[in-house]
């Protein structure tokens, strides 16, 4: 996956080069840092150059190894960002909604979105891209709704990234599609840096995770615009704490619209389906080429 | 543990940079990464010095950057730093629905020598 991510895109992006020799005479402390030529030493680079804009110093000193700053100012996944827009593009201009579904493993993402596929019925017509390390188990649970589901193993890979929805989505027949699920593989950390295309990033949060868990992954919580808090049928046995769990998902995502259900009683659900609906009406409408 | 695939691209875009430019050797690699961009600046250093050797970046240091969250508050109109993460104002307790700064992952800079 490495080989694929990052290189090879930044062709005709305009690179900053600052010839920067770090050897002037007469300069002491770039002479200090960087003039010497066989040892190395560690410098944390703090004297004044703040790249902003390009600047040289004419190299000299006899035996002094010309040293250059390339100003660069690269996302690290770029390659990964730009996909994901094309992905953007592409599910835009066929109006279709897109949620990437988020959580730990085992707070219930398939259940919800087969019994979500299930109530939806004919209102909104629904397929589901699954990523999963290994196994297409929950492909073949999510199948049972009825909706075509596309399985991504991703081997040892922990995340979904954006070329990956893009070739599932290949596979898919788009004709009459209203809402594209992608269930994220079941991980708090690394797919909160991979944008997929997608429009609403939803988060699940099981009453038996813990109510500190927004507090432990700020960076996926601060990014969900839609928070679940799910198997609200074991509330009682597991002592859930409801008010310290809304608490913390205040402190880091008080901007993210709220879900409390249960995909096994039913309860909420209807709230959660509504919202999609709402949320597709919105895309459905939408200038394709506006922002 | 994204760190590693996050370390090779990064490393992989600079030896390309540094290619461009000529040069033979990669001696300092700057990062700049966000606390909320969900990637430990340890997990970036661990990667690599297990990526570099070999390469022509063997050896150089990776001088990480991290850039704090920085968020908008719309109530007292001001930026605030939060250090706790929380996106509350710590003047007017009102949750801020705008970040400005703290989810980057960027290769910044090289620095690079044709000899």
């Amino acid at each position: 996956m490495c080989e694929d991510c990052g290189c090879g895109l930044s062709a005709g992006i305009p690179v900053g080069i600052s010839a920067h020799s770090h050897s002037a005479p007469g300069d002491p402390e770039h002479g200090h840092l960087h003039g010497h030529g066989g040892h190395e030493h560690g410098h944390d680079h703090s004297h004044a150059h703040d790249h902003d804009h390009p600047h040289s110093h004419p190299s000299s000193g006899p035996g002094s190894e010309e040293r250059q700053t390339l100003d660069l100012r690269h996302a690290i996944l770029e390659k990964n960002d730009l996909l994901a827009e094309r992905n953007r593009g592409f599910f835009r201009a066929r109006g279709l909604l897109v949620i990437n579904v988020l959580s730990s493993p085992g707070s219930g993402k398939t259940t919800l979105i087969g019994e979500t596929i299930r109530r939806l019925g004919k209102r909104l017509k629904t397929a589901v891209i699954v990523g999963d390390l290994a196994t297409d188990n929950d492909a073949r649970r999510l199948r049972e709704s009825g909706a075509p589901v596309i399985q991504i193993t991703t081997g040892t890979i922990c995340h979904l990234e954006a070329d990956m929805v893009a070739r599932a989505v290949k596979q898919l027949d788009l004709t009459g599609l209203g809402l594209l699920i992608i269930e994220n593989v079941g991980n708090l950390v690394c797919p909160a840096s991979y944008d997929l295309g997608e429009d609403l990033r939803v988060v699940l949060l099981s009453v038996t995770d813990g109510e500190d868990k927004p507090l432990k992954y700020p960076p996926m919580f601060h990014l969900a615009n839609a928070i679940v808090i799910s198997k609200l049928d074991l509330a009682k046995p597991c002592d859930f704490n409801r008010e310290a769990t809304t608490a913390n998902i205040r402190h880091i995502a008080s901007h993210a619209r709220l879900f409390e259900l249960s995909a096994k009683t039913g309860a909420g659900l209807d709230d959660w389906c509504d919202y999609l609906v709402k949320q597709h009406e919105a895309v459905k409408h939408r200038d394709p080429l506006g922002a | 543990m994204h760190e590693y695939s996050i370390m090779q691209s990064a490393l992989n875009q600079a030896l390309r940079e540094a290619r461009l430019a000529g040069a033979a050797h990669v001696h300092q690699i700057r990062l700049r990464i966000g606390v909320l961009s969900g990637v430990v600046p340890d997990a970036l250093q661990f990667a690599f010095e297990a990526l570099t050797p070999g390469t022509p970046a063997e050896g150089a240091v990776l001088a990480i950057e991290e850039v704090p969250a920085r968020f908008w508050c719309a109530a007292c109109r001001k930026e605030f730093v939060s250090a706790n993460l929380y996106a509350e104002c710590p003047d007017c307790g009102v949750p801020s629905g705008e970040l400005r700064a703290g989810r980057e992952m960027e290769l910044s800079s090289l620095e690079v020598s044709h000899v």
